[in-house]
């Protein structure tokens, strides 16, 4: 408990004092804490709608959180900068209206430069404007802090996001498909076609198993931090 | 007619939108520790779906599509504003649920008390943004089979937050590992319910 005071009261410090520097503990722990104790898919419950059925494989997995990283943090700066002009009541729109905006521009990117991908991820590019995750952290964070603090949560948001997906990512293709990245990771000889033992667990692939993945991480998870365990 | 039906069943069952898709998870894990709260937003899911879809896909033929405009005029046949369409779709949503919200208000003040905070919710749900966006993808031909793929979306995605909640209600009785209890079962269930699902795969009227 003393620890705690002590920690409130350095902190309040650290509030007061005009210049705060860039990277603060404070300021650290926005970005730290989504991995773990504050994960937004894990503990937050956040951003699951569109992060599941892309974790097939590894590299789309990859590439949609490299653009959820790029939404939240962008959308994050920009409302934290109008937060002071946006009228209460038609925020919402204000801020879908962002959001589609800047996922417009990821769509158009991808569409340019990584054109398989892009039909790969199909729907589920447009459908990062309805991703819980980025309004949820607009709503709850942005609205109410300065633009750096909320571009360091939506980089730590979108990180803890990134990780799981990468994590369920890497076994549904390993297991899946015996790949990673398109590499080839299981030897071709163990595979009972070329007269081995192995061969590729085909479930793997489907949309429950990547629910039952996540559902062990957060096994794993709350097993290891004791915490988060719900009554 | 039969089309229409076989469309139906497929987009309650096998395409389900949470066990095929992930549509919609956020309020479906959010919302499903009472049946009663799940029905309430599985039926504002089922209205919301059946008027976004039909309503977009109007839009999506006679606005955005690549030569929609030509009836206005021969001129803008090679104009394609199906880069706009992502905005439009989440603003006619966000309108459409003001709007459903201000009649079920007006003329339903029981459902409207029921529904509560959940209609408001509905406009940042994944299941409507995708069901617009997999019209638009699967090219439907006609109006109704977008108005019924809507319909039928919604009620797949109403009979999952039904079932989840009637099974997370029976699930507080039981012995959980203490680290799975509430969420990490939860994810389990379901897995094993969208299992269950591919059971109705390759079904065709």
């Amino acid at each position: 408990m003393a620890e705690v005071l002590e920690k409130e009261v350095v902190e309040e410090k650290v509030e007061k004092k005009a210049s705060e520097p860039l990277f603060s503990k404070k300021n650290r722990k926005l970005i730290s804490d989504p991995f773990n104790d504050n994960n937004p898919i894990t503990v937050q419950v956040l951003g699951i709608c569109s992060a599941l059925a892309i974790t097939v494989k590894l590299y789309p997995a990859i590439v949609m959180a490299i653009s959820v990283m790029f939404v939240v943090a962008a959308g994050n700066v920009i409302i934290s900068i109008m937060r002071n002009l946006i009228p209460n009541r038609i925020r919402i729109i204000v801020q879908l209206v962002v959001v589609a905006a800047l996922v417009v521009l990821v769509d158009q990117v991808l569409k340019a430069f990584v054109y398989d991908i892009s039909k790969e991820l199909s729907v589920f590019v447009g459908l990062i404007i309805t991703n819980c995750i980025i309004m949820g952290r607009l709503e709850a964070f942005a609205l109410g802090n300065t633009p750096w603090k909320s571009f360091l949560d939506g980089l730590g948001n979108a990180f803890g996001y990134g990780v799981i997906l990468i994590i369920v990512a890497f076994f549904r293709e390993l297991f899946g498909s015996g790949e990673l990245l398109g590499m080839r990771i299981i030897p071709d000889s163990w595979y009972i076609a070329n007269g081995g033992f192995y061969s590729n667990n085909g479930f793997m692939l489907l949309p429950p198993m990547a629910l039952i993945t996540v559902g062990i991480i957060i096994w794993v998870q709350r097993s290891r931090n004791t915490k988060l365990i719900e009554e | 007619m039969q089309e229409l039906i076989n469309l139906f069943v497929k987009s309650i069952f096998v395409e389900n939108m949470i066990f095929a898709y992930f549509l919609g998870m956020c309020s479906y894990l959010a919302v499903s520790k009472k049946v009663s709260t799940a029905v309430g937003l599985g039926a504002a899911v089922i209205f919301v779906l059946s008027i976004t879809v039909p309503v977009n896909y109007l839009l999506q033929n006679y606005v955005l599509k690549e030569g929609a405009l030509t009836w206005i005029s021969t001129e803008f046949a090679a104009v394609d504003l199906s880069f706009l369409s992502f905005i439009l779709f989440i603003a006619v949503i966000a309108s459409m649920v003001q709007l459903v919200e201000m009649i079920v208000e007006k003329f339903a003040p029981a459902l409207y008390n029921s529904l509560g905070i959940f209609l408001p919710l509905i406009a940042v749900n994944c299941a409507i943004l995708g069901g617009s966006l997999f019209m638009q993808e699967r090219n439907f031909t006609t109006i109704s089979e977008a108005g019924v793929y809507g319909f039928g979306s919604g009620i797949g995605w109403f009979l999952a937050i039904v079932a989840i909640a009637a099974i997370r209600e029976k699930i507080q009785y039981s012995n959980v590992p203490a680290p799975l209890k509430g969420l990490g079962i939860t994810f389990i269930v379901t897995g094993l319910m969208g299992i269950a699902f591919m059971s109705f795969m390759g079904i065709k009227l």
